[in-house]
């Protein structure tokens, strides 16, 4: 019934893609700061000499819930917005939702989305 | 009649010039103030009431200064210090560090009330002063005339007192983020008896051993506490962190939570260090500012020196290697400052940044020892330089305090042709290392077995924060 989509994109592609998801009608989403890496290399910083390899760069998690019928586009919109062609764009996971709860006022299921 | 000749009269009432007074105050800056009264003079006793006046603008300028560069000094400990090392440590220790330096504007204040003052200038022997400023008694309004006549005592006790607070605060850059906050008081505390009281009295106090302008037998140009302050502090905190034994982890994920406060502190530093140089002239006089200008143009060739070489050895120059640069330079400068030049105060200040830049990365690494804050590397080092270079670059034509017999300015350093001073102020650095390695050591073997010096492992990894002092530097909930 519903999809959870989790993307780990770059932080600037942020706001292109808040816009992008709100247009195609999604009702909410969680935004997370994370720190990760896939292939792409780290950088090194130095501090008085001594160096430091830094491989978790920062990324950006968004996390939402759609309808089954809305999971494609929404993951289009997603790598219409974020996709570099370069390595450190990130991915997209997608997984089954057993169900929805709205806390206001116990709605279930897609109409709780 | 007011004329050239009174002013004469005047000047002839100077106050007796020590190590950290000023040179002549021209009065003929005060010349236009006493033709004011010309209408009112008639008689001969007017003359004294002209002189009466000079002098009272020149203390109440005097006064002004050296109560400003108390602040600073201060300001320099909290929060240029707590900023400065704050941002250089994990963020779990952050609080902590900060502490150090909070807690000694408070403890070192009070020891300086009871015997501090009193073992540092009053006079006892060569070595320590005595009792005779015990809780500071004696010690008002009406000037010292040993060390400047033209300032409240109690001027001159305050403004030495930041320079005590100081002092210690440095040697916390060694033994951070795995030190008990019990020993480090009681550590504080012997530290500043055995140690910098006895080292300023050699320096700064009548009779003191090193004291060029008080009968001392080595004389040593120190202006602000190249050796007194740094060389003490910087090699007791090598001790410290050869005593204490190297970070748990170290050197990996050490990286400053907080370049950006570091910057903070690093730039209060540089200002306040206005007040502990320029201010070591005592009075608001040329000296001062002399000393000023030298204290400045050395940070910023400092800041210059150490970024070039970064750049070079490592490809990027960073912002922490401009900061530590130009404190390297301050540092450096601190003895030189009210006896060289301009343009050997930029030289002097360019030699610390670079030398400084390879002792605490390329002899730091060597060795492996965890001077955590590099205390020694920039303050041990950089006053070990710049007090040898005072001897070089010292002269009379900035500061001529120093004078013969019959009143005419001696030589000072190398460049007046008295090369013997190199020498002087190399015993005078020896003295300080001395001093600073026996005396730290006794000091931490006691706290060692009274205390113990060091956290627990568990508290180390939890960080000191939480372990030390039950709180966190930055909640940030909403």
């Amino acid at each position: 019934m519903m999809t959870k989509i989790e993307a780990i994109i770059q932080p600037g592609k942020l706001e292109a893609l808040k816009t992008a998801l709100i247009e195609l009608g999604a009702q909410g989403m969680t935004i997370f700061e994370v720190r990760g890496h896939g292939r792409q290399k780290g950088h090194t910083e130095v501090y008085r000499g001594q160096e430091y390899v830094v491989d978790l760069l920062p990324k950006i998690k968004v996390e939402l819930v759609v309808p089954d019928h809305l999971a494609e586009a929404t993951v289009q919109a997603i790598v219409r917005t974020t996709a570099t062609g370069k390595i450190g764009d990130g991915k997209i996971f997608l997984s089954n939702i057993n169900d929805a709860v709205r806390i206001r006022n116990q709605e279930r299921g897609t109409s709780a989305l | 009649m007011l004329t050239e000749q009174s002013c004469v009269v005047s000047t002839a009432v100077q106050p007796i010039r020590t190590s950290k007074q000023s040179a002549i105050s021209p009065l003929r800056r005060l010349y236009p103030f006493g033709l004011l009264l010309i209408p009112a003079l008639a008689r001969a006793t007017d003359l004294e009431s002209v002189d009466a006046a000079a002098k009272a603008a020149q203390s109440a300028g005097d006064n002004a200064w050296m109560l400003t560069s108390a602040a600073l000094v201060l300001m320099m400990t909290g929060p240029g210090l707590a900023l400065f090392y704050g941002g250089l440590v994990r963020k779990k220790n952050v609080l902590a560090t900060m502490m150090q330096s909070f807690v000694l504007m408070a403890v070192v204040t009070v020891l300086w009330a009871v015997v501090g003052y009193s073992f540092s200038f009053g006079e006892g022997t060569s070595y320590i002063g005595g009792l005779r400023y015990l809780f500071l008694s004696g010690v008002d309004g009406v000037p010292n005339a040993d060390y400047a006549a033209t300032i409240p005592h109690q001027t001159f006790m305050v403004y030495q007192l930041m320079f005590a607070i100081i002092t210690p605060a440095l040697i916390t850059g060694a033994f951070g983020e795995r030190m008990k906050f019990k020993a480090m008081l009681l550590f504080m505390v012997l530290w500043s008896l055995l140690v910098y009281f006895p080292m300023a009295h050699m320096v700064w106090g009548k009779g003191g051993l090193l004291n060029a302008f008080l009968g001392g037998r080595f004389p040593c140009f120190d202006f602000a506490g190249g050796t007194v302050v740094h060389v003490t502090s910087g090699v007791s905190a090598l001790v410290c962190a050869l005593y204490l034994g190297k970070r748990l982890g170290y050197p990996s994920g050490m990286k400053p939570h907080s370049v950006v406060i570091s910057f903070i502190g690093a730039c209060l530093l540089w200002v306040g260090w206005f007040g502990f140089n320029a201010g070591s002239a005592l009075g608001a006089s040329s000296l001062a500012t002399s000393a000023f200008v030298a204290t400045h143009f050395a940070a910023a060739t400092a800041a210059l020196g150490w970024l070039l070489t970064e750049w070079i050895k490592v490809g990027k120059p960073s912002v922490l290697g401009g900061i530590s640069g130009s404190v390297a330079g301050l540092v450096a400068i601190t003895p030189a400052s009210g006896f060289v030049k301009p343009m050997p105060a930029m030289l002097i200040g360019f030699l610390a940044g670079v030398f400084c830049y390879f002792m605490v990365t390329t002899v730091k690494k060597k060795f492996g020892y965890d001077d955590s804050l590099d205390a020694f590397g920039v303050h041990g080092a950089g006053g070990t330089l710049g007090a040898i270079l005072t001897g070089v670059f010292a002269t009379n034509a900035v500061n001529n305090a120093l004078k013969d017999s019959s009143g005419n300015p001696l030589p000072l350093g190398l460049v007046d042709g008295h090369a013997g001073q190199v020498l002087n102020q190399l015993i005078a650095t020896a003295i300080a290392w001395g001093l600073a390695i026996v005396g730290t050591l006794i000091i931490l073997k006691i706290c060692d077995v009274l205390l113990g010096l060091r956290v627990t492992p568990e508290h180390e990894i939890e960080g000191l924060d939480l372990a030390l002092h039950g709180e966190e530097g930055y909640i940030m909930e909403a």
